[in-house]
């Protein structure tokens, strides 16, 4: 700050503090519904501090599931398999294209580039019909590549590393080639090392995309023990007319939360770094 | 595009490098699209029997279908006010963060929690707040005076869907403000104080400005999540009801597709919003190429 008004700074942490308090407050309300019983949140005045069910709450859903439903933790780790496998996958696909398209000179590298750039214009949403027939004709549906593999192909990570390895100086391929290295061994011990914080950051980015998946699992999957976490809470949500368990949907809401903001938090500055250097 | 002024010399390596990406694409985006530009010129009976190929009748019904139209509208209105309301709000925040020394690190922490929650969790969120019979917020209102219950009323259903797909952008919006806002030379803001700007007038005359390309970048992204990433929260918090008060185009081309079984038409709703899309992001990437020089 330029002038030191103590008002000012007092007046600018006020402002943060209550946007804070706004931002957070349906986080905090998950929290208390999920440590108190069913009774209690029928009751008025709701309660607006934590009580004292959480844990049983937790044990409940980890144990038995919600309305006859499968154990939450075979949601949490299908959940866990389809963020990974995409985030893999994409950030292993992306990398080796990429670095085809920008170290290497061959036919067809502007029709694969722009094969690459449509599908930046192409939300699942928007072609979900007909993705939906191509996976069940490949028999896919049910399993851990229907529900990872037709997000895998998107064009983001492809242009981050793009970016990344343009800005990556000519000199550096050139004495890895009078040392004598190959495409394969430049690409391994020398671009993918000094790559390592748009990997990280994009990494970030493709998990949270990859764990709030919702239109998709929710279509291709029939099976429960298929189910992911965050459609369980829609499937939870129909029944509420008959049986309120708000407790155990906030529980739920609450651990399908958790995993991603644990990953955003702990690689915060490489995923602020990647959304903002890159994206524009 | 760019390529490396020190390259590879063309072999069968960077085909195979290419290979696993191009296959997919192939696959899963460029097959399912061509399916979908293709079927919108069908008219499929319900059962899938038979079909006809009809042209831009799909395309032409959808323009005279008084229905079609309403949700175009709601969809823009629906947008421009999930832009407004989160920008804004995120504006705010970040002048404010830019200003402080102390206390950023963990005021930005807080800030990105809602960025990693899934759109129907923050529905989830949102519907439990105002659940007409046991909500938080919806009692309280009851308890004033003021009746709230987002289940029969469009109105109300509508600005709890707004509010929701507002507040997970917030942290989006904020990161990117508070990036732009940091890479202004400070010599600039100096300059102004040392003319006697007051910290208002040096946001408006001189921060507000320099970020332009940011907020415009923010708008056409914004814009885009509430077109296309919302589908979450409508689903969970109104279904599009009540009485489609809340149907948005990614939702009707869901509804209409997979509960109407019309498939025609839905397919051509997918064609117009892939047009939408395809404008959005091209104005987008036009836009982007110009940066302003401080």
């Amino acid at each position: 700050m330029i002038e030191n008004r103590p008002i000012d700074t007092f007046v600018s942490h006020a402002v943060l503090l209550a946007g804070i308090a706004i931002v957070m407050f349906p986080v905090w309300i998950t929290l208390v519904a999920a440590s108190h019983d069913a009774a209690r949140l029928l009751q008025i005045p709701l309660p607006l501090g934590l009580g004292d069910q959480f844990f049983d709450n937790l044990k409940h859903v980890i144990g038995e599931g919600v309305n006859n439903s499968v154990s939450l933790g075979i949601m949490l780790f299908n959940s866990l398999v389809m963020a990974l496998m995409i985030a893999f996958g994409k950030i292993a696909i992306s990398l080796l294209s990429a670095y085809a398209l920008v170290y290497f000179d061959f036919r067809f590298r502007m029709m694969f580039f722009w094969m690459i750039f449509i599908t930046l214009m192409l939300p699942v949403e928007v072609r979900i019909l007909p993705t939906y027939e191509v996976v069940a004709q490949l028999n896919m549906l049910d399993s851990y590549w229907g529900l990872s593999i037709p997000l895998i192909a998107s064009a983001t990570a492809t242009f981050m590393f793009r970016q990344t390895f343009l800005s990556v100086p000519d000199e550096l391929l050139e004495a890895a080639r009078i040392d004598g290295a190959g495409p394969m061994r430049f690409f391994f011990d020398i671009l993918l090392p000094i790559s390592r914080t748009s990997i990280a950051a994009m990494f970030v980015i493709l998990f949270i995309y990859g764990w709030n998946q919702y239109l998709w699992p929710l279509l291709i999957t029939t099976d429960k023990n298929m189910y992911t976490i965050v459609m369980a809470i829609k499937q939870m949500m129909e029944a509420l007319e008959e049986t309120p368990q708000w407790h155990y949907i906030m529980m739920t809401a609450f651990l399908a939360m958790i995993p991603p903001v644990i990953v955003v938090i702990t690689m915060q500055k490489l995923f602020v770094k990647g959304l903002t250097e890159t994206e524009k | 595009m760019l390529l490396k002024q020190v390259h590879f010399k063309s072999s069968a390596l960077p085909y195979l490098l290419v290979a696993p990406q191009i296959i997919i694409t192939l696959i899963f985006f460029i097959w399912p699209a061509s399916q979908a530009l293709f079927q919108s010129l069908l008219l499929e009976d319900a059962f899938g029997l038979s079909s006809e190929f009809v042209w831009l009748d799909n395309f032409k019904e959808l323009f005279e279908d008084e229905h079609y139209i309403n949700a175009f509208g709601r969809t823009l209105f629906f947008s421009g006010m999930v832009a407004a309301t989160s920008l804004s709000f995120s504006l705010v925040l970040a002048a404010m963060a830019d200003r402080v020394i102390k206390g950023t690190g963990i005021y930005r922490t807080l800030l990105i929690w809602p960025y990693a929650v899934a759109p129907v969790v923050a529905g989830a969120l949102w519907v439990f707040m105002f659940y007409p019979t046991t909500g938080i917020i919806s009692t309280t209102l009851n308890s004033m005076g003021y009746e709230w219950n987002h289940q029969l009323k469009g109105d109300q259903a509508m600005f709890l869907v707004i509010m929701a797909a507002a507040w997970k952008q917030v942290s989006y919006n904020f990161l990117f403000f508070l990036a732009a806002m940091q890479a202004i030379p400070k010599s600039l803001i100096e300059a102004a104080a040392i003319d006697g700007a007051s910290p208002v007038k040096r946001f408006w005359t001189i921060i507000f400005p320099l970020i332009t390309p940011t907020t415009f970048f923010l708008l056409v992204i914004n814009v885009v999540y509430a077109f296309f990433e919302t589908f979450g929260i409508i689903h969970v918090v109104t279904k599009g009801g009540p009485a489609k008060a809340t149907e948005i185009l990614v939702y009707k081309v869901f509804n209409d597709g997979f509960v109407g079984l019309d498939l025609g038409g839905s397919a051509a709703q997918s064609v117009i919003l892939m047009v939408v899309v395809i404008a959005l992001t091209t104005f987008q990437f036009k836009y982007i190429e110009r940066k302003v020089e401080y």
